[in-house]
C-alpha cells in the first residue's frame, strides 16, 4: 500500500507539472499579455517597456519556471486588472466554491446511492422506473433552466429560499440541488448497474448460503463492492463541480472561483487564469489520487496489480 | 435399522419460465440423507444437480418455483418457511460448498472476516471464540499457519486453498448436513482427489449427512453410502453404492459406469463414461422415458413409460420398461462391448 501510494503520488506530481506547463505556454501564445496590460492607447515603446518589466521577452520556459517557482511559494503575482495579489482574490472566494462543491457532491451521492441500490434490488419495479425518470430528467434538463425554475418556484412564488448571495446556509440550498442534480444520473446508473452485477455474483450466493442477515448481505457484501467504481466517478464529478460551477455561481450570484475565472478570462487577466488553472488541476489530481487510494482500500486486489 | 434421517425429500420439482415456455429442470426427485451418511448424486452436466441442491437450500433463482410432496429437514417441514426462517437454518444446520472457489469468496474481506461472521451471526457474537473456531477449522482442512492466514485476502490464495477455506466456512457452525456441488470441478486435477478425500474424512469425523455431487467415480465408489443417478431432471437409478456399482440396471447408468469401477479398486480420478447423443429439451409437457433417444434398448413402449421406479429388495431401484433380469443382461452386454 505504501509503495502504491508513493508511486501514485509521483505520477500525480508529473501530471501537475505537465498540465500547468501546457496552460502557461498556451495562454502566453494565444494573447500578448503586454497588449492587455498596456491597454488600447499604449504606444509601441510602452508595450516594449511592459514586456521588459514583466519579463515577457524572455524564453517561455524561463518565464514558466520563474512563475512556477514563485507559485510554489504561494506568490501568484498580481492581477493585471484589479492590481491586487491573486492569492488574496482567490482565498477570499475559494471557501464559497468549496462549500458549494462539497454540498453538491454529497447531495448527489445521498440521492444516487440509495436510489440506485433500491432500483437494483427490484429491477423494473415502480421505484426503478421512478429512478430512471429522475435520471432522464437530470440528463435532459439544462442546469441553468433547472436553476431558474427553482428560483421561480421556491424563491419567487413561495419565497422559501433566498435567491442570491452566499451569506447563510439557506443561500446554498438551491445552488447545491441544481449543481448536485447534474451528477445524480451518472452516479445513480453506475450504482444500479454495479449492484445488479454484484447481487448476481457467486459471493453473494455464498453470503446467502451462510444465512447472513439481509442487511449484512446488502451493505457489507454487496454495496461495498458495487461502490468501488462509483467512488472513482464521484471524484471526477467533484472536480468537475468545483471547476464547472460557473453557471450556477453566476445565476445565484455566489461570487466563488467559477465566477472569478469567468471574469478573468473575459479580461485576459492571465495571472488569475493561470493560478485558477493550477489550483483546479491540483484539485483534480489530488482527487483522483484520493479516489485511487480509496479504491485500493475498498478493493484489496488493486494495490498488488 | 434405526437411522436418524436428517433430510427427507419426496417428489421435488423445480420449474423455471423461459422464453420458449416452462422449463422443467428437476422433475420429481426423491431421496433421504441420514446422519453420518453420504449420498452421491451423479449425472451429466445440465441434468439438474445444482438446481436440486439450491432447491434444498432455498437459494433458487428468483424466477424458479419449487414444489415437493415432502421436504423435511430435521423433522421440520421446510416447504413453506419464510426467507428469514430459512436463513436461520442456512449456515448453521445446512451448509453448502459451491463449484467455483475462485469467485465464491468476497474479494473485499479477509478470509478471517468471512469465516468469523457466520459463527458470530448464528452461534456467539463474541469475536475471540469465533476466531479460535476459525483457526481450529483451517487447521482441520489442512491449511498451515492458520492464524496468519486469517488476515489474508481471497486473491492471495490458490484455488485449492480457497476451496479449503470454503469447506472450513461450511463447517464453522457444525452443520447437520453439508451439500457439496462439484467442489473440485474447477480445480487442478492433481488436488481434486485430496479435497474430496478431505471432505469425506471431515464428514466421518463430524458425523454429518453429506450430499456430494461429483464426476469423480473413484471417489463415489469410496465414499458413497448411497448413489443417485440423475438424467434430464429425474432419477433413473438409485441404491446402495455397492449395488449400483456391482450391478447397474439402467442403460444410462451402465453407460456412465463403462470403466466398471469397483468400490475400493477403481482408480482415482476415473471419470464418468460418456454416453453418445444429447440431452433432450426439458421445456413444456414431457412424457415417457427421457433417455429413449440415446438408448440402445429403446422400444415403442418407452414413449409411454409412466416413470414409476422398479424396486428391488435392497433399496436398489431403477426407472425403465425392462424387468430387472432384462436390465441386468443388457448391462452385462454393455460392459462386454467395452472390454
Ligand atoms: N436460472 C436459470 N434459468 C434458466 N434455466 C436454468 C437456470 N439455471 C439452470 N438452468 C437450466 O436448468 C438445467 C439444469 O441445470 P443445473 O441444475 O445447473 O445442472 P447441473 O448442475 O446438473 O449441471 C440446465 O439445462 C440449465 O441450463
Ligand atoms: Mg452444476
Amino acid at each position: 500500500m505504501l509503495v502504491y501510494t508513493l508511486k501514485r503520488s509521483f505520477v500525480a506530481f508529473l501530471i501537475l507539472i505537465v498540465v500547468s506547463g501546457l496552460t502557461f505556454s498556451l495562454s502566453h501564445l494565444s494573447a500578448d499579455p503586454a497588449l492587455t496590460i498596456g491597454g488600447e492607447q499604449a504606444s509601441d515603446e510602452d508595450i516594449e517597456a511592459i514586456r521588459k518589466f514583466y519579463g515577457f521577452d524572455r524564453p517561455i520556459y524561463e518565464q514558466y519556471f520563474s512563475w512556477l517557482g514563485r507559485a510554489l511559494q504561494g506568490d501568484f503575482g498580481e492581477s493585471y486588472h484589479y492590481k491586487q495579489p491573486v492569492v488574496d482574490m482567490i482565498s477570499g472566494r475559494i471557501g464559497t466554491t468549496m462549500t458549494l462543491g462539497v454540498l453538491a457532491i454529497l447531495f448527489a451521492l445521498i440521492v444516487s446511492i440509495p436510489l440506485g441500490t433500491v432500483a437494483a434490488m427490484r429491477p423494473n419495479s415502480l421505484i426503478d422506473r421512478f429512478a430512471l425518470l429522475i435520471a432522464v430528467f437530470g440528463q435532459a434538463l439544462p442546469t441553468f433552466w433547472f436553476a431558474l425554475m427553482m428560483i421561480i418556484v421556491f424563491g419567487v412564488w413561495w419565497r422559501m429560499l433566498p435567491i442570491s448571495g452566499n451569506t447563510t446556509w439557506a443561500h446554498f440550498v438551491m445552488p447545491t440541488i441544481a449543481l448536485g442534480y447534474y451528477a445524480t444520473p451518472a452516479l445513480m446508473r453506475l450504482t444500479r448497474a454495479g449492484m445488479i452485477e454484484v447481487l448476481e455474483s457467486d459471493y453473494i450466493r455464498t453470503a446467502r448460503a451462510k444465512g447472513l442477515s439481509p442487511t449484512s448481505i446488502l451493505f457489507k457484501h454487496a454495496l461495498r463492492n458495487a461502490i468501488i467504481p462509483v467512488v472513482a466517478l464521484a471524484a471526477v464529478w467533484f472536480g468537475f463541480m468545483l471547476g464547472g460551477s460557473i453557471v450556477i455561481e453566476t445565476i445565484f450570484n455566489l461570487k466563488g472561483i467559477g465566477w472569478l475565472s469567468y471574469d478573468a478570462l473575459l479580461r485576459s487577466d492571465l495571472p488569475v487564469v493561470q493560478a485558477i488553472v493550477l489550483i483546479f488541476a491540483s484539485f483534480y489530481v489530488v482527487l483522483t489520487l484520493l479516489a485511487d487510494l480509496l479504491n485500493a482500500y475498498l478493493d484489496p486486489r488493486i494495490s498488488v496489480r | 435399522m434405526s437411522k436418524d434421517v436428517i433430510l427427507d425429500v419426496r417428489n421435488l420439482k423445480v420449474d423455471i419460465p423461459v422464453s420458449a415456455g416452462m422449463l422443467h429442470p428437476v422433475r420429481g426427485i426423491s431421496f433421504s440423507v441420514a446422519r453420518g451418511e453420504t449420498l452421491c448424486i451423479v449425472g451429466e452436466s445440465g441434468c439438474g444437480k445444482s438446481l436440486t441442491s439450491l432447491a434444498l437450500m432455498g437459494l433458487l433463482p428468483k424466477t424458479a418455483t419449487r414444489t415437493a410432496d415432502k421436504l423435511d429437514f430435521l423433522g421440520q417441514d421446510i416447504r413453506d418457511l419464510k426467507e428469514r426462517q430459512m436463513a436461520a437454518l442456512r449456515g448453521v444446520n445446512m451448509a453448502m460448498i459451491f463449484q467455483e472457489p475462485m469467485t465464491s469468496l468476497n474479494p473485499a474481506y479477509t478470509i478471517g472476516n468471512q469465516l468469523i461472521e457466520v459463527y458470530r451471526r448464528h452461534i456467539d457474537p463474541g469475536k475471540a471464540e469465533a476466531r479460535e473456531r476459525a483457526i481450529f477449522l483451517l487447521e482441520k482442512v489442512g491449511i498451515s499457519a492458520a492464524a496468519s492466514r486469517l488476515s489474508q485476502y481471497p486473491h492471495q490464495l490458490s484455488g485449492g486453498l480457497r476451496q479449503r477455506v470454503m469447506i472450513a466456512m461450511a463447517l464453522m457452525c457444525g452443520p447437520d448436513v453439508i451439500i457439496a456441488d462439484e467442489p473440485t470441478t474447477a480445480l487442478d486435477v492433481t488436488i481434486q482427489a485430496q479435497i474430496l478425500h478431505l471432505l469425506a474424512d471431515l464428514q466421518k469425523e463430524f458425523q454429518m449427512g453429506m450430499i456430494l455431487i461429483t464426476h469423480d467415480l473413484g471417489i463415489v465408489a469410496r465414499v458413497a453410502d448411497k448413489v443417485q443417478v440423475m438424467y434430464a431432471g429425474s432419477t433413473v437409478e438409485e441404491g446402495p453404492c455397492q449395488a449400483v456399482f456391482d450391478s447397474p440396471l439402467h442403460p444410462y447408468t451402465s453407460g456412465l459406469l463403462r470403466c466398471i469401477p469397483v468400490p475400493g479398486k477403481t482408480q482415482r480420478g476415473s471419470r464418468l463414461g460418456s454416453v453418445p447423443g444429447i440431452v433432450p429439451n426439458l421445456v413444456g409437457d414431457l412424457h415417457g422415458c427421457m433417455f429413449r433417444n440415446r438408448c440402445d434398448h429403446a422400444e415403442a413402449a418407452c414413449e409411454a413409460l409412466a416413470g414409476d421406479a422398479t424396486q428391488l429388495s435392497d433399496g436398489h431401484a431403477f426407472t425403465c420398461r425392462m424387468t430387472p433380469d432384462e436390465a441386468a443382461q443388457a448391462a452385462r452386454q454393455t460392459a462386454r462391448e467395452v472390454a
